[in-house]
């Protein structure tokens, strides 16, 4: 079986896995990393994405060999110590989750966005979700909460 | 604490507690969760909607590298899945209940039906091994046609002789043809409650365990309600005693209905891992959601209603169609019956109402509770209905429903479907909703629209649900086969914090913050120092989960109770050491005092005491500071309220955009409104897919076409504007919290709004009606329809 090396929340990571092995499973199987979700098996509904080399990516639809030597980013490892990301806080103070399990992905992604374009309109944000689906909130509060997380992070 | 770290009573918007660790990757959901020695199984599912399995072949399998055990129907002879509600028909005879195995016994009935279980060291293996099981099927004919399926021809369940689970009535169908007969105006209409895949986002789960030594399982599993797996699995399918079964739901992905239900796949891998002697993980696929997950909705309804020349509506006579799907799911019974024909009434003074609902039998998922449960469906159909009858009289919609409406001080208010409303205001919603709308704003955007090209339209819907399920003895004379109380358990530590066992679930709806709000008003201590816990029948002592909107409302009350034995044991111990008599103890802001002195002692004071009981008589006062209670109400409750949707459709594609959508609600006394809204919102979305976007569909032969999120359109976040959410606020009358339960009302109340809004944009081209979801094609055919 092949040996991957990568980066995972600033540390180094690596192990055996099969060539077929998905990120995702890499993340959640072999790391142990289980912020990262699994909702679909046809890369709709998001609940995966995390960051490589600084780019949101649905960890469902690579393979984890191919993000040998890459800088990878979860859910676990976006906040600062006990400090919040100003994403996550600002999903926390908008009621932007519910039952919380799309939620790793949505905030990653909506990181990824604000990083890109910092002065996103709502119509945008809708836009770009698109690619996460959430059943419990309606959008409504997720949309808020990157509004103002998008004022506290500089844009 | 944004609103000030000093708010967190009742009322006021306290931010989550579960939010630090779902946000941060730290919650623990069931496929999150690995045991020593842990196996895998992978379900083999049929293929065909509708066959008789003539053999099964596993030797392949067996021999198939990390396969450890593959189990088939004959292997595994236990109990059926149980149904939890008996329903009579007209006749008096009681429902049929066929077989519900959880491993197929002889025949499939419909795709994705469980024939065997490969357990293997890897999923990967076991889902290799079950590609080698050869199944040789005898393919019968897809029973898929609700009323043909009525009508007889091909028998899904041949040992009962028909395809009808029952033919149910309510109400005085001769009083109610008469009145029709007398009408001066009868609007007739023919409905479809579109089936509906309920999709939460983590998908079923779970994890058996065994303890050969204790001869004790564990099951981890995504359940809303515990407690009511233990019972049913224990006692119905397996034989297994409670105290021999622990099962904990940790937290779960959202639920919706979907995860009330007992379930094969949890049954099957219990039963299995005493077999196997090691743990044993299951996780679906979502294309194994989509076809296993109990749907929701799906009737198809004929219905009359009846108005005087005035407008006064004067009879409603209806007649449904309901999918039961292949097999009675756990709840499905009641869906179409009690929980559907009993809101008829909804929020109007029709005198006389007759509902027949024949449940019926096809080759399809099964059905069940799915978000407002049998509410939507009535809700959907009656206004519906009132907006094409005041078109039809040439009246205003609006008007036609103030006409009609039951009056704020008409209450108590005895419907004649078997309920009794306790309070509500429902002109207040209305009033409101208009003002929020700005209808008096409407004409104007209208004119902006039709100048672009565009048609614009506002629809409807004033609404009722019942809901903080329920009272037992009700729900036990019209059949239930459980109570559905609530308990509650509030255990003082020496230090004076708190935890809180609660026998609700929560998964999304933000319990461990709001019955935190609760206890932490109530004992005058601070919210840090309370914890709620739950789902875990081996922490809590029993719970019927969370459903119908009945935890605050049901399971709220059973912490309240549970939390005035607190204090009541708690002034006999100040009593005691401040030497007084109790009824001379005041409580007040977490302090008790004797009465016109400055003698008093802290919550905290009193706690200690309990567990350090020196000097206690302990002939009078037991040490200790530890209650619990069971709450079961005296009915249920009424949230009602208006939601207005104004909708733009572009005549030349069908493409609906909804642009503004209203919803007013009033849910009693609200606890934490960011979560109350939060509710909403999340509701009024997935009535927005109801209405424009979500649709399950299978072929004639029985294939689920809409089986992936490729193919079944879930809302995302450009399908959907802002909301404008309020309340109004009217008081339950019979519990202490005056609360009502909001998990619904935004699903129950927002499609016909939806659906009234499009039929009113378009209403100048000739549409009378847009069936649901309202596609650009369902739309842009209606159109073509009323041009031709």
């Amino acid at each position: 079986m092949p040996t991957v090396n990568m980066s995972v929340n600033g540390r180094p990571a690596s192990g055996e896995v099969e060539a077929r092995t998905l990120l995702v499973q890499f993340l959640r199987e072999t790391l142990r990393l289980t912020g990262t979700h699994v909702g679909c098996d046809t890369s709709q509904c998001g609940a995966c994405v995390v960051h490589v080399n600084g780019s949101s990516v649905k960890s469902c639809t690579m393979l984890a060999v191919q993000a040998e030597g890459a800088e990878v980013v979860t859910i676990e490892g976006l906040a600062d110590g006990d400090s919040l990301h100003p994403m996550q806080e600002a999903f926390r103070n908008n009621h932007g989750l519910q039952c919380g399990f799309c939620t790793p992905g949505m905030v990653m992604s909506a990181v990824d966005l604000v990083n890109r374009n910092p002065k996103a309109t709502e119509a945008e944000i809708r836009e770009w979700l698109e690619g996460n689906i959430c059943r419990c909130t309606g959008y409504h509060n997720i949309v808020k909460s990157i509004q103002e997380a998008a004022g506290n992070m500089g844009g | 604490m944004p609103d000030g770290a000093q708010e967190t009573g009742i009322g006021a918007s306290v931010r989550r507690f579960e939010d630090q660790r779902l946000l941060t990757g730290k919650g623990t959901y069931v496929d999150d969760i690995n045991r020593p020695g842990q196996t895998y199984a992978h379900i083999l599912r049929s293929p065909h909607a509708h066959a008789r399995i003539v053999s099964i072949d596993t030797s392949a399998a067996v021999a198939s590298p990390g396969v450890v055990a593959v189990f088939t129907g004959e292997d595994m002879q236990v109990g059926g899945l149980p149904c939890g509600w008996q329903i009579h028909s007209q006749d008096g005879s009681p429902m049929h209940e066929p077989p519900h195995p959880a491993l197929a016994q002889g025949k499939v009935r419909h795709v994705g039906d469980q024939v065997a279980v490969v357990i293997a060291e890897s999923a990967h293996e076991a889902r290799a091994g079950a590609e080698l099981i050869s199944v040789d099927y005898e393919v019968l004919p897809a029973v898929m046609d609700l009323k043909a399926a009525a009508a007889g021809g091909t028998l899904l369940h041949e040992e009962i002789g028909t395809n009808v689970c029952y033919d149910w009535g309510l109400g005085d169908e001769a009083a109610v043809d008469a009145a029709l007969a007398a009408s001066a105006h009868v609007t007739e209409i023919d409905i479809i409650n579109n089936r509906l895949i309920p999709n939460a986002i983590e998908p079923r789960a779970a994890i058996a365990e065994y303890n050969g030594a204790t001869s004790e399982y564990t099951l981890y599993t995504t359940t809303q309600n515990p407690h009511v797996i233990r019972l049913l699995m224990g006692a119905f399918v397996l034989s297994l005693p409670e105290h021999k079964l622990r099962v904990i739901a940790p937290d779960v992905g959202g639920g919706f209905g979907s995860k009330i239900f007992l379930y094969a796949e949890e049954t099957i891998i219990t039963w299995a891992s005493a077999r196997i002697g090691r743990p044993i993980k299951w996780t679906a696929e979502r294309s194994e959601s989509f076809m296993t997950d109990a749907h929701g909705r799906d009737h198809v309804t004929h219905a009359s209603l009846g108005l005087d020349a005035d407008g006064r509506f004067t009879a409603l006579k209806v007649q449904t169609h309901a999918n039961m799907g292949a097999y009675l799911s756990t709840f499905a019974t009641s869906v179409p019956t009690y929980l559907y024909a009993t809101l008829l009434a909804g929020v109007y003074t029709t005198p006389v109402i007759f509902a027949n609902t024949r449940a019926v039998f096809t080759s399809t998922v099964v059905v069940d509770a799915y978000r407002g449960a049998g509410r939507p469906e009535a809700t959907y159909l009656l206004e519906r209905i009132v907006s094409k009858a005041a078109r039809e009289t040439g009246r205003d919609p609006v008007e036609l429903r103030r006409l009609n409406m039951i009056q704020p001080d008409a209450f108590p208010y005895a419907t004649p479907v078997a309920l009794t409303y306790d309070s509500g205001n429902y002109q207040a919603t209305l009033d409101t909703a208009e003002r929020l709308a700005d209808v008096a704003g409407f004409a104007a955007r209208k004119a902006a629209s039709e100048a672009a090209g565009r048609k614009r339209g506002l629809g409807y819907s004033t609404y009722i649900e019942a809901c903080g399920i329920a009272p037992s003895a009700v729900a036990g004379q019209l059949g239930a086969r459980a109570g559905l109380f609530e308990s509650a358990e509030v255990r003082v530590h020496p230090t004076g914090s708190v935890t809180v066992f609660t026998g609700t679930h929560s998964h999304g709806q933000g319990h461990e913050t709001t019955f935190a709000q609760l206890v932490s008003d109530q004992l005058g201590i601070p919210i840090e120092s309370v914890e709620i816990s739950h789902g875990d029948t081996g922490n809590v002592q029993f719970g019927m989960g969370t459903y119908g909107s009945r935890s605050l409302a049901v399971g709220g009350e059973a912490i309240v109770r549970a939390t005035n034995k607190v204090i009541e044991k708690a002034r006999k111990i100040a009593a005691h050491i401040l030497e007084a008599s109790a009824e001379d103890i005041e409580f007040a802001d977490g302090s008790f005092t004797v009465a016109g002195t400055d003698r008093s002692m802290a919550f905290g004071e009193v706690a200690l005491a309990a567990y350090v009981p020196h000097n206690f008589p302990h002939d009078t006062l037991e040490p200790g500071l530890d209650e619990s209670a069971f709450f079961d109400p005296a009915n249920f409750t009424f949230p009602g309220g208006t939601h207005i949707c104004e909708v733009e459709v572009d005549p030349e594609t069908g493409v609906v955009e909804v642009k503004n959508f209203t919803a007013v609600d009033d849910v009693g006394r609200v606890i934490n409104p960011m979560i109350v809204a939060g509710q909403v919102h999340g509701g009024v979305a997935q009535g927005i897919g109801q209405a424009l976007l979500e649709g399950c569909v299978f072929d004639a032969e029985g294939q689920l076409l809409t089986g992936s999120y490729m193919d079944y359109t879930m809302p995302r976040a450009d399908n959907l504007p802002s909301f404008t959410v309020a309340t109004e606020t009217t008081l339950c009358a019979h519990n202490t919290l005056g609360v009502k339960g909001v998990g619904e009302v935004g699903a129950i109340g927002s499609p016909p709004a939806v659906i009234n809004a499009v039929v009113n944009a378009l209403s100048d081209l000739g549409v009378t009606d847009v069936s649901m979801p309202a596609t650009p094609q369902t739309v842009w055919r209606a159109i073509q329809d009323a041009r031709a």
